[in-house]
């Protein structure tokens, strides 16, 4: 009954579904739910923005005011206590700024249901993922005298990684490229002495050898395993969406990262817009701040609009405008100067900043009416 | 008034031949006066050029100073010079043609497909830079020119603007020489506009020199003329050329000339930009940088930043803020100083050209102070023509009266983070020398009254005036554009005030209502309680005299957040009842009335509009200062005191605390603490360490809340909202709590010895050793406790100078990126230059955020009571 009602009017579909949620509780008569919905569209409509509204300035503003308010605080422990990640205003500049790497990239990563319930299973695949270093399955010294390095694996180590010996063995070898031979439970690389400076040689494997990672995916550098609800739920430190998302097990449609540019070159240009929204609230929501989600999706949309990732600031937004002024008065105002008549570059003047530079009313709010009133004489 | 309309500014280069078409004199001469102090004829100061000297007219124009803007000279240089400017661009352009045929290294083919290539993405408004880029990247590698078949040579570019091959130096002369044989056609590929410029522009052969309007030269105290830095750097430039002509003709060494050459290169360098690396800046006498013409459009400061996107204007007043409860939260009181200085126009017509003459012929106040007749002329009212102006006002002419009371005025304060910052208040022009407004529009400005001082600006048009009047006033913002809900309420005493006033059932005599009441319209009363024969009124029952119709229920402030909700039958009097503006229960607090979260200022803005809340706002101030008044309201040293029992608890409290902090630094010297997951040892200890102190402290903080009471006037400030928090209470009262920097415990100090303070033993971990202060601020804090106080202090000092700056940064930057965007007729939201479509309905629902209910669309909870009620 109440759909139908709903059905021929205007209203976006996330409000009638509110209404229909809200009808159905209260209850009441097709004559008062026709009333209710008929007033509803009315305060919808009154509720509408007004054209010419600089709803750009808006957001910056909203967005803005609040972050003088925000701390410096870099680290904090947000949701996983064993995780630190950058909170406050660096953040959210990092967010704005669309830096590559995120200072702490982190990924959240779910289960699929087979998996997520179980402790050993979720393990399991933790396991997979965690990047795991020699030095974490094995002791490694260096012979100088007999120019040799001498790796002993720590048998329980390797057990818990579910690897072997000879595995080891053959992953250092295709990652070293280089011979290694197996002598009473150790593995031992011989250097030759003929080599050109074979201490150096030595040395510089010794310390490659250290940063080998020869299980997991490398950027993960630690996974924490919690249990949330009735599922487990992976957390690590470092990010890699792409490879986290093709292992076993894992529930690819709820895993997340907060690396931006991950999710765009991986997910692409929507799916980095609703990052840069998640992000973006969930950062000003944990300071206690109140702002409009209207407003983020605002910046959002204007660093995405383009279909790839423009940052807010000299190399993005502000740097791509059209007018030269606008431009020269942001930053770096000589060499815009310059290049522009190189080019031979017209500044039409549309924007905000170059109207009031050159003294003309601007095209925002009341100076965007065109229609003027001459009373009769 | 419908404004001249501009419609583009194009930038190009000036050729030789425009500068020297433009030009009104060649300049020669490196003298500036003569010994009379007349400027020289064809010097710097060339009357041609313009004139600064009042009395003196411009031979070119013949207009007075002030008059004349000026006129362009120029300067022949006796050898060309890079523009340091285009220096890269130069090397650039080497790397790519041909030293001989000065073709574009690039077979005509692929330069067709590439120019299409840009000439399809301009069409699309589309940037171009990455072809042009790949334009100079292959045709770099391209070793032999594929037109005359020349091997290419590799230009090497040294900063600033030199140029090898191999070791030998291109002279500027050899370069301009290559550049004029790049052909037209090759320039498009290269990033160049042919209609704009030729590339042997970039090496510059004819100087232009700016107007003497441009670099005005002061006269100083003594009488001593100290010219602007352009005209140093002009006639350093003069200077040179002038002894490299005299030097070539002479016949001088190729050595000598190739030194002066290069001395005029870094004399043209500076002059266009004194902040070039690699060579050192030129400097004034006193040894301070010239600022030369990059300088001088640069920065904060520049012609950019600093005169073309912001002004200074007239019509404004700027002096200290105080409070004054008295005035509606849409006056500003103005001092009766500042009223006499700033003017409003009256533009005469028939119709009140009676009033204009009025205010001409008054004597006092609101005066007349100048008159500006129709041909422009501004003539300053004084005794002498004060009768003759009246007689000869007509319609045409406008007349400047002083500020009176009524206008409409801009108010504003820095930093002017959101719109909120700058609001039209209407003047009441008051003795003494503050500006004054009513508390409850402190929030939206951020003030208070330590000594802020605030602008105040008088717009001029009547458009001005009624769009301040329409969209600034004070009430069109008592919701927040940011979140939907107020901004403006009541601060401080007002929520102390009307919580007293409403907690519980207090009875007021006639005699207290009449003097609670007296700010307020109010009419009737309502039906006493009669007691002893006397008729008293409760407090809620004052309070509703001020609430208009609305219908609310929420909890307010002082809510405990008890398990189970009662109600309206709250014990604690914590449950906002309103019906029918009548106040049934609960207490009025910060959540009712207060600025962020006032929910019967936002149910009024929604109910019954912005006049309404304005209204509602201005006698809640009133009532609420009278209230406080009446019951008086205060603080004292002794509010603070805790009775021995509570002390010792406290003591016991922290002792405990101390004693576990021992048992784990013993365990973790002994190897029997479990590290958690993912953290070291010593992290473990910390954390667990820090997590027992804090927990002392909050549970010494719930002592002295049990023995303060409810009554204490500074827990009733902390729990209505009013000001201050249970926390600064309990540290004042109980136990400040531990130290942080950094988020950790104090580590910090001589970190060789591992310790905090000479008074500690190396690699103590105890809690007193690492900033845990037990003392309370009111028994004082011993000088070791002291310290690290201080330390923790000073942190949050640090951190919030660099947080202003930051975050101003990060203002400016957004501000940039979305100005340009608005909401468009059809509902779509586009960047105004591009037109490019940002959003197809705004935030998704086309709701504006401001009116949307605390970020929802439509609060359908409230329209379903509004319809099942009615």
């Amino acid at each position: 009954m109440y759909e139908d009602i709903l059905r021929n009017v205007t209203l976006p579909k996330s409000i009638k579904d509110e209404i229909k949620r809200k009808l159905e509780e209260i209850d009441v008569d097709e004559e008062t739910a026709r009333r209710i919905v008929d007033r509803c569209v009315e305060v919808y409509y009154q509720n509408l923005i007004e054209p010419g509204e600089a709803a750009g300035i808006v957001a910056a503003q909203s967005i803005g005011e609040p972050a003088t308010q925000m701390t410096m605080r870099t680290f904090h422990y947000a949701g996983v206590a064993e995780i630190d990640v950058t909170l406050g205003l660096p953040r959210l500049i990092e967010i704005l700024d669309v830096r590559k790497k995120p200072s702490t990239p982190m990924m959240t990563i779910r289960l699929l249901p087979e998996y997520a319930k179980d402790r050993d299973k979720a393990r399991e695949i933790a396991r997979k993922i965690e990047a795991t270093y020699v030095k974490d399955v094995a002791d490694i010294s260096v012979d100088i005298y007999s120019l040799k390095i001498v790796i002993k694996p720590d048998e329980r180590a390797l057990r818990d990684k579910d690897l072997s010996v000879s595995d080891l063995k053959k992953i250092l070898e295709r990652k070293l490229k280089m011979e290694i031979d197996e002598e009473d439970g150790c593995l031992t690389i011989q250097i030759s002495p003929d080599v050109e400076k074979p201490y150096k040689t030595l040395m510089d494997i010794f310390d490659r050898l250290k940063r080998e990672v020869i299980a997991g995916i490398k950027e993960i550098k630690r996974v924490i395993i919690r249990r949330e609800g009735d599922e487990y739920v992976l957390y690590t430190e470092g990010s890699n969406l792409k490879r986290v998302m093709k292992v076993k097990g894992v529930d690819f449609r709820r895993t997340l990262t907060n690396d931006i540019y991950e999710i765009y070159e991986v997910l692409g240009i929507e799916a980095a817009r609703s990052a840069i929204i998640k992000e973006a609230k969930e950062t000003l929501e944990e300071q206690g701040l109140n702002v409009d989600i209207r407003h983020i999706m605002l910046v959002a949309d204007v660093m995405t609009a383009d279909g790839y990732l423009k940052q807010i600031g000299r190399h993005g937004v502000a740097g791509s405008k059209q007018s030269i002024l606008a431009r020269a008065a942001f930053e770096v105002t000589v060499n815009v100067l310059l290049d522009a008549a190189v080019r031979g570059e017209i500044d039409e003047l549309r924007g905000i900043t170059e109207n009031i530079i050159v003294g003309q009313p601007i095209k925002l709010g009341t100076g965007d009416v065109e229609l003027i009133y001459r009373p009769k004489r | 008034m419908v404004p001249k309309k501009m419609s583009g500014i194009k930038f190009e280069i000036l050729s030789p031949q425009e500068i020297r078409r433009m030009s009104v004199a060649r300049i020669v001469s490196a003298e500036t006066y003569d010994d009379d102090g007349f400027p020289i004829d064809g010097g710097l100061m060339d009357t041609r050029l313009g004139v600064i000297d009042p009395g003196l007219r411009c031979k070119t124009c013949g207009g007075k100073a002030g008059e004349c803007p000026g006129h362009f000279g120029h300067i022949e240089l006796a050898a060309p010079v890079i523009h340091v400017g285009y220096a890269k661009l130069i090397a650039k352009l080497l790397n790519v043609t041909c030293r001989e045929c000065g073709r574009l290294r690039l077979p005509g083919k692929v330069r067709e497909k590439f120019l299409s290539e840009i000439e399809s993405r301009k069409e699309l408004g589309q940037s171009y830079d990455e072809i042009v880029k790949e334009v100079y990247r292959r045709a770099k590698a391209v070793k032999k020119c594929p037109h005359c078949g020349t091997e290419a040579v590799e230009v090497k570019f040294e900063k600033p603007t030199f140029y090898y091959i191999d070791d030998h130096r291109l002279t500027p002369l050899d370069v301009r020489e290559w550049l004029e044989k790049i052909p037209e056609e090759d320039l498009p590929v290269l990033g160049i506009d042919p209609k704009a410029c030729r590339p042997e522009w970039f090496v510059i052969t004819v100087l232009p020199v700016p107007p003497v309007t441009v670099r005005p030269s002061i006269i100083l105290e003594t009488g001593q003329r100290s010219e602007d830095d352009l005209t140093h750097k002009l006639v350093d430039i003069i200077r040179i050329n002038q002894r490299f002509m005299e030097n070539k003709e002479a016949g001088a060494p190729h050595l000598i000339l190739e030194d002066l050459w290069e001395l005029l290169q870094y004399h043209v360098t500076t002059y266009l930009n004194n902040e070039v690396s690699g060579i050192p800046p030129a400097r004034h006498r006193s040894g301070r940088p010239l600022k030369t013409l990059a300088q001088r459009l640069k920065g904060k400061e520049g012609r950019f930043r600093g005169s073309l996107s912001g002004k200074r204007v007239n019509f404004s007043a700027r002096t200290v803020i105080s409070p004054d409860p008295c005035l509606s939260i849409n006056e500003v009181g103005v001092p009766k100083e500042i009223a006499e200085e700033l003017t409003v126009p009256i533009y005469v017509t028939e119709r009140n050209v009676d009033e204009a003459r009025e205010y001409i012929l008054r004597t006092e106040h609101p005066k007349a102070n100048y008159v500006v007749r129709p041909d422009g002329r501004r003539v300053k009212v004084m005794d002498a023509n004060r009768e003759e102006l009246a007689e000869k006002v007509e319609p045409g002419w406008i007349v400047e009266r002083q500020l009176k009371d009524g206008d409409i005025v801009l108010f504003n304060r820095q930093p002017s983070l959101h719109r909120m910052s700058i609001m039209a208040h209407y003047v009441r022009v008051l003795p003494y020398k503050t500006f004054r407004l009513n508390p409850a529009v402190c929030p939206p400005y951020n003030a208070d009254f330590d000594g802020d001082e605030m602008n105040l600006h008088v717009p001029q048009s009547l458009e001005a005036q009624a769009e301040a009047k329409i969209l600034l006033a004070v009430q069109q913002h008592i919701l927040s554009p940011r979140f939907g809900g107020p901004i403006i309420g009541g601060i401080h005493d007002h929520i102390s005030g009307l919580y007293i006033l409403t907690r519980g059932e207090k009875l007021f005599s006639k005699e207290e209502v009449m003097f609670l009441i007296r700010n307020l319209e109010v009419k009737d009363l309502p039906e006493p309680v009669i007691k002893d024969g006397k008729p008293f009124w409760t407090g809620k029952q004052i309070f509703s005299l001020i609430l208009p119709k609305i219908t609310l229920e929420f909890k307010a402030e002082i809510c405990r957040g008890c398990d189970e909700c009662k109600g309206k039958d709250c014990e604690f009097d914590a449950y906002v009842v309103i019906d029918d503006g009548e106040l049934i229960a609960g207490t009025i607090d910060e959540k009712a009335v207060g600025a962020f979260k006032g929910m019967i200022i936002d149910e009024i803005v929604r109910r019954f509009g912005n006049d309404v809340a304005k209204k509602f706002v201005d006698d809640m101030t009133h009532l609420a200062i009278r209230a406080i008044m009446l019951t008086g309201f205060t603080i004292g040293i002794d509010d603070e005191d805790l009775p021995e029992e509570a002390i010792a608890q406290i003591r016991e409290i922290v002792n405990e605390a101390e004693r576990r902090v021992f048992d784990l630094i013993k365990a973790y010297n002994e190897g029997n603490l479990e590290p958690m997951p993912g953290r070291s040892l010593e992290e473990t200890l910390e954390v667990m360490i820090m997590r027992e102190l804090g927990k002392a402290r909050d549970r010494a903080g719930r002592i002295a809340e049990r023995f303060l009471g409810y009554n204490n006037p500074a827990v009733i400030m902390a729990v209505s909202g009013a000001r201050g928090s249970m926390l600064n209470l309990t540290q004042m009262s109980a136990c400040i709590g531990q130290q942080s920097v950094r988020g950790e415990r104090i580590n910090r100090g001589y970190t060789y010895s591992n310790r905090t303070l000479p008074h500690f033993k190396p690699g103590d971990l105890s809690a007193k050793a690492r900033g845990f202060v037990e003392s309370s601020y009111k028994r004082g804090l011993s000088p070791v406790e002291f310290f690290f106080h201080a330390m923790g202090g000073r942190e949050g000092l640090v951190d919030t100078a660099c947080r202003t700056s930051i975050s101003g940064y990060l203002q400016r930057r957004m501000i940039n990126a979305l100005q340009d965007i608005k909401v468009e007729y059809d509902g779509t939201v586009r960047e105004q230059s591009s037109e490019t479509i940002v959003q197809f309905r705004y935030g998704e629902d086309g709701v504006d955020p401001m009116k949307s209910f605390r970020g929802r669309s439509i609060d359908i909870d409230r329209i379903v009571k509004e319809v099942l009620g009615g």
